[in-house]
């Protein structure tokens, strides 16, 4: 386990299986909308566009801008406290959907900032993480 | 669309708010249920509808109350598994059953050990959209709204001197509130000097948690006008959830635009309902589980225009003798976090002219709201016209 971020693992459900075995093999999947086209993040069951079921996992640059940010000073939960501070980023990647994410500590934060991701292996689950593009 | 009100607040109670209050949720419901029915005039027996709301099973079932207060019975009974989306909402329900024949005297309350119990500021909020939070640390509510104050201040060109001024205006007005647990002065000096907890955030951007109970009865226009005190005549309501509004409480990755909130969603509707324009409005509250929701409110509201919000707080025109007093009760920041609940019973005393102290001189028109993200509820309360 990567001492940097000594969180749980995520709870896999059903519908998003697809997205953590990605992240495992280094590859970021989202759904994609046969109908609108639209790529979807988090997994869900249908399109939030348009409301068709289904969907095709698509693979997707990990690539995109910084559409906001937060940097936690302290921690909320002991577990996260010897991290501090930390930053989440919320990224719209270049496919259109929007994911959340560690910003590694060395890029300095902005708005719509260029980033590019990528996969920090833990002990039973990766981590996308994003850095300066 | 405009229709006249026939549905009112008629009374509000509290018990008291305090860090640690030693007493069970129930004790505290039933305190606040009681002292609003003695403020209305109202017989418990009185009673037939209870509306309450809670996270996580942070507090007690209407039915609990119920048999507390010893009603008759119930026709009406809502538990809502919701948080500050609720107060309004709940409130504009029972005006709905009472117009449509189905209650004649409801409570709407939110009791909580909101500081020594459960807390939301810590919780783990269950759900599909868990998985992608809880792992990297993107794991309180204060990050999930800190996280649409910074894209929002950076859009609207404001910043730390904005989301102060709400704080400092707040606590001014909890100096006249003996609930507030908050009443210290603050200066925009001491904020900016203190430290950053979640960038934008300070802790004085924040919400105090709070052990309490607040509740207030909602009974038909006509009934409420020979009851103790004057009516706060529901004019309008409205809830809303926005489109994309995600997978749980803390899901916003869907949301498209974190500048925006539901107040922009719900507001045509709620003025419209009541024929009137954002202009009339006389006294605002405004849901502020942290500063920037306020200002969002403002701005979501058509109170303010976009990027303008700051400056309006900045320049005293929130205050008591500003063109729009808001948040006269010091806020969910200052006199303490029950969900908006004691948002909307402020309301209620506003218009009906009993704000003491911090009464605004003119109060016909008071809108309120409850939320702070993709979804919330607002209502517009009137005096008797």
């Amino acid at each position: 386990m990567s001492p940097e971020v000594a969180s749980a693992a995520p709870e896999a459900d059903a519908d998003s299986q697809f997205y953590w075995d990605g992240l495992r093999r280094h590859q970021l999947l989202v759904q994609q909308c046969a109908r609108c086209g639209e790529h979807r993040f988090p997994a869900l069951p249908a399109c939030p566009a348009c409301g068709t079921p289904g969907g095709t996992v698509v693979e997707v640059d990990a690539r995109g801008c910084v559409y906001s940010w937060i940097v936690v000073h302290r921690a909320l939960v002991d577990r996260f406290a010897d991290q501090v501070p930390y930053t989440i980023v919320v990224v719209e990647l270049e496919a259109g959907c929007r994911v959340v994410a560690r910003l590694d500590p060395a890029t300095a934060v902005a708005g719509d900032l260029p980033v590019l991701g990528h996969y920090v292996d833990h002990g039973d689950w990766t981590e996308l993480r994003f850095r300066a593009a | 669309m405009t229709r006249p009100a026939r549905a009112a607040v008629a009374g509000v109670g509290y018990s008291p708010l305090t860090r640690r209050s030693g007493r069970s949720v129930l004790t505290q419901a039933l305190e606040a249920c009681r002292a609003a029915l003695d403020d209305a005039g109202l017989e418990a027996s009185a009673v037939d509808g209870i509306a309450s709301f809670m996270l996580l099973h942070d507090s007690v079932p209407a039915q609990a109350v119920a048999t507390g207060l010893a009603v008759p019975g119930l026709r009406f009974a809502v538990d809502a598994q919701l948080g500050g989306q609720a107060p309004c909402y709940l409130v504009g329900l029972a005006a709905a059953a009472v117009e449509g024949g189905h209650a004649d005297a409801v409570l709407v309350f939110r009791a909580l050990n909101g500081r020594s119990g459960a807390r939301v500021g810590t919780m783990a909020f269950p759900g599909p959209g868990a998985q992608y939070r809880y792992p990297i640390g993107y794991d309180a509510y204060l990050m999930y709204v800190a996280m649409w104050a910074q894209r929002f201040l950076l859009e609207t060109g404001q910043g730390p001197e904005d989301l102060g001024a709400v704080a400092v205006a707040q606590r001014g007005w909890a100096a006249d509130n003996a609930r507030a647990v908050k009443r210290q002065p603050l200066s925009l000096d001491e904020y900016l000097a203190s430290p950053l907890v979640v960038d934008p955030f300070r802790a004085d951007d924040c919400t105090t948690e709070v052990d309490g109970a607040c509740a207030v009865l909602v009974t038909s226009l006509e009934r409420a006008r020979d009851l103790r005190h004057p009516p706060a005549s529901v004019a309008s309501w409205a809830y809303r959830a926005g489109p994309r509004s995600g997978l749980d409480i803390g899901d916003h990755l869907l949301w498209r635009d974190y500048t925006r909130n539901y107040t922009t969603y719900l507001r045509d509707e709620l003025f419209a309902r009541a024929g009137v324009v954002p202009a009339d409005v006389e006294v605002a509250e405004i849901y502020d589980c942290f500063t920037s929701t306020a200002l969002m409110g403002l701005e979501g509201l058509g109170l303010a225009g976009r990027g303008e919000s700051g400056g309006l707080v900045r320049s005293g025109g929130t205050a008591l003798e500003g063109r729009l007093p808001v948040n006269t009760h010091g806020g969910l920041l200052a006199e303490g976090y029950l969900h908006g609940m004691n948002t909307v019973a402020e309301a209620a005393l506003q218009v009906q002219g009993r704000g003491g102290p911090r009464q605004a001189p003119r109060h016909d028109v008071c809108v309120v709201t409850s939320g702070a993200l993709m979804d919330g509820s607002a209502l517009l309360l009137t005096t008797d016209r």
